[in-house]
């Protein structure tokens, strides 16, 4: 089983868990994904790729608590184990020297960015790179980013850090003073991309999104991610994570993304509740409020 | 042992009928529908076998078990024998006495089953019988495994084919290693078929039985992904069998498809069967309680999945297909329990679109009735639409069963990995080497979907094979 290395809150909500795993490592490329279950009871769940330590075998995990799974992640001290970790899952990002990439990351998609920025510039590119949070505490991984971008702009949505606004605002400045981008990435929450994508359609600058629908297996077996993309349905499994932000069906998408709303609340309720719940209190304040 | 009667006799004794948990409370729970036969009914039952001199059955075996030979010692009351008789050719005696189509193959041919009363030897519940009874009584005996050869095998995937050559190859003395893609080893066995027609403590034995023979299982290891089949070969394996299975589900392709609620077969059996969504919240996956479901498909794998509505909870579960009952590939022992359950089928329709609320989830079907017309390329009628007969379904959950597709992953990360029209690997019968040396397939990557037996029996060809070439080609 997979050792956990590693597995820290790096923010009100945000946990990075590293995950010994040389084999999955060492075939690993940027863009692509995993699928871990927490323990025998867990369920599947796709986490994207926010960090590959080749030499050592250890990839890294980012993610957000945001039900059961997520929470239950941060109770796996350092030194245990996941029940499972396969992958890698997905078709890597397409990489290219297109003179100018940008990256835009959004709240927990900073994450997976970052080894797509860092294969974008082993080719070549000149990086700019967006990213953003709803708020300063929220932020991570500016430093990281810092190191390898030609330019970082940094934002947060209530201006207690950096420029005072969404991501999409500071692209869309640079596209209106005529910077020449090859090629947008932009990973985040679905409005995020969706806004995003919008933006670029209008300055015809070709974007990638990378997306997250649930899925069961990850192979392609049961279709439980599909995805309309130009009017044609894929399977995010195999035939993404990555797609053409500007033919991507984002309402769709929503849509089911919401599918399990009920169930969720009602197995993150009975978490809570269970004696010896081991989640941190602070997540627990933040998670349900009062 | 029991004295042999009189063949007149014989013939006089009635076709033992299998104990089973009664609907009414089934649909309530997933335990295992048919109880098995008790001891005594396992013997009056195997008195009724002819020993037919030309074994009729034996030929409908599509892996030759040995038929009369373990009913006789059933008769000498030796159900372990009775039950390694029937490991000598068929390594899941115990999946397939629950799944098989016996009435298509072995109690077709029996003797006792032509004219218009017959009934043949209920062969499948006397399989099962042998296979519990060595099981539940901890008589299951490692064979006897043969000195290791120093040759190394790949077995690509854990469903009955896999296990199957897996079993073989270990006993002649490999050193055999399975990948799995999914977390638990079985296959379609733990994924697609439910609890209630193969509890999944049958299948996890099977398993343990292979690992104790010194089979390693690899799960979680997605071969194409993690390392190709030419990254094996590097690896220091002499050998692979592919057996992935049919894995990448058809969908209808009409408007609407991507709403919420409705599901391929493979994502609601998984849910439901590999991840226990019945379970939710003790398991943490979980899964669409529809009231009116509507599974289109007459297999096998519609029955499972409209069988798996009512237990979660269906006050209407349907059955959809544009052909008549008779076109139906489903056993007929899944189509009585479904319609014993309460299903209700809906033949000689299809859907055409399906309609949405405002928040994206399915909320009716339309459909048209067809009728059927001229025979097609599969030999049945072809269902035609009757103009102007389309009509609305209220339905909240639907589960597409219309088959599958095989999934590419390996042939694309394969080259010279030769390939038919739909994606199959392409294989010598006689041998089921694929175009590449060293190369083997078998099961529903090779015939599309098929059945349990016919992949076993797949693996059962592929494992002499395999030998065959180790042995004589490979230096060590």
């Amino acid at each position: 089983m997979p050792k956990v290395l590693d597995n820290v809150q790096i923010g009100p909500l945000n946990w990075k868990m590293k995950v010994e795993i040389p084999r999955l490592v060492a075939k690993a490329k940027a863009g692509q994904f995993v699928i871990i279950r927490v323990n025998e009871h867990g369920e599947r769940v796709p986490m994207s790729i926010a960090g590959l330590d080749k030499k050592n075998g250890v990839l890294t995990i980012i993610y957000q608590v945001v039900g059961k799974t997520s929470a239950l992640m941060t109770t796996v001290p350092a030194g245990g184990q996941l029940s499972d970790c396969v992958g890698p899952l997905g078709v890597p990002s397409h990489i290219e020297n297109w003179g100018t990439a940008c990256l835009v990351g959004g709240g927990i998609g900073i994450a997976p960015i970052y080894p797509i920025a860092q294969a974008y510039k082993e080719a070549g590119n000149k990086l700019i790179t967006i990213i953003g949070a709803r708020s300063k505490d929220i932020l991570f991984y500016e430093d990281e980013h810092r190191a390898i971008a030609d330019e970082l702009y940094v934002c947060t949505d209530d201006g207690t850090y950096g420029h005072h606004g969404f991501v999409s605002d500071v692209l869309k400045k640079l596209l209106d003073n005529g910077v020449k981008i090859g090629m947008i990435m932009a990973i985040g929450p679905l409005p995020m991309m969706r806004v995003v994508s919008n933006l670029t359609k209008k300055y015809n600058v070709p974007t990638w999104v990378s997306l997250n629908p649930l899925m069961v297996d990850g192979t392609g077996m049961c279709g439980g991610c599909r995805v309309s993309v130009g009017g044609e349905t894929k399977f995010a499994c195999v035939d993404g994570p990555d797609f053409d932000g500007h033919k991507v069906d984002f309402d769709l998408l929503n849509k089911r993304l919401l599918a399990y709303k009920e169930q969720e609340k009602i197995a993150m309720n009975r978490f809570l509740k269970e004696p010896g719940c081991k989640l941190a209190e602070s997540v627990k304040k933040f998670t349900y409020p009062g | 042992m029991i004295e042999k009667i009189d063949k007149k006799e014989r013939m006089k004794i009635p076709r033992q009928v299998m104990p089973q948990q009664d609907p009414k409370e089934r649909i309530h729970n997933f335990k295992e529908v048919p109880f098995g036969l008790s001891e005594e009914q396992a013997l009056v039952e195997a008195a009724r076998c002819l020993e037919c001199k030309n074994q009729p059955c034996v030929a409908g075996c599509p892996v030759e078990v040995d038929i009369p030979g373990f009913i006789d010692l059933i008769l000498q009351k030796d159900y372990a024998a009775a039950a390694r008789k029937i490991k000598e050719t068929n390594s899941l005696p115990a999946v397939c006495g629950r799944v098989c189509p016996q009435e298509e193959q072995c109690e077709m041919k029996c003797v006792l089953g032509k004219g218009k009363k017959g009934k043949p030897v209920a062969i499948g519940y006397l399989e099962r019988f042998v296979a519990d009874y060595e099981r539940d009584n901890n008589l299951v005996e490692l064979p006897k495994i043969a000195p290791s050869t120093g040759r190394k095998v790949a077995v690509v995937g854990s469903g009955p084919a896999g296990l199957t050559v897996a079993g073989d190859l270990v006993k002649l003395g490999h050193d055999v290693t399975i990948f799995e893609a999914l977390h638990k080893p079985g296959g379609v066995l733990v994924y697609g078929i439910p609890e209630f027609r193969l509890p999944k403590a049958v299948v996890q034995a099977e398993c343990d039985f292979l690992a104790r023979m010194g089979v390693k299982f690899e799960n979680s290891t997605i071969v194409g992904k993690m390392d190709t089949i030419d990254e094996l070969f590097e690896n220091g394996y002499d050998a692979i069998f592919i057996g992935t299975g049919a894995g990448l589900p058809n969908f209808m392709g009409i408007p609407g498809e991507n709403l919420i609620g409705i599901y391929s077969a493979n994502e609601y059996l998984t849910r439901s069967n590999l991840m226990r969504a019945f379970e939710f919240p003790d398991y943490d996956t979980p899964i669409i309680h529809g009231k009116n479901v509507a599974v289109l498909g007459g297999g096998n794998t519609a029955m499972d999945s409209v069988r798996t509505a009512l237990r979660l909870g269906a006050d209407n579960a349907y059955i959809v297909y544009r052909r008549s009952e008779v076109e139906m590939p489903a056993r007929i022992e899944e189509i009585h329990h479904a319609k014993e359950e309460g299903v209700q089928f809906h033949m000689l329709t299809n859907p055409v679109k399906f309609i949405g609320d405002d928040d994206g989830k399915v909320k009716a079907m339309e459909c048209i009735k067809m009728q059927l017309g001229e025979p097609d390329a599969s030999g049945r009628r072809r269902p035609v639409p009757i103009k102007g007969s389309n009509f609305t379904m209220e339905v909240d959950l639907v589960v597409v069963a219309i088959g599958n597709s095989s999934n590419p992953l390996i042939q694309k990360t394969t080259p010279g990995l030769e390939v038919n029209k739909w994606g199959n690997i392409v294989v010598d019968e006689k041998t089921m080497q694929t175009s590449r040396k060293a190369v083997y397939a078998g099961g529903d990557i090779v015939t599309g979907g098929a059945t349990v037996i016919l992949a076993a029996g797949a693996g059962k060809i592929a494992a002499r094979a395999m030998h065959k070439y180790l042995m004589e080609e490979v230096k060590k």
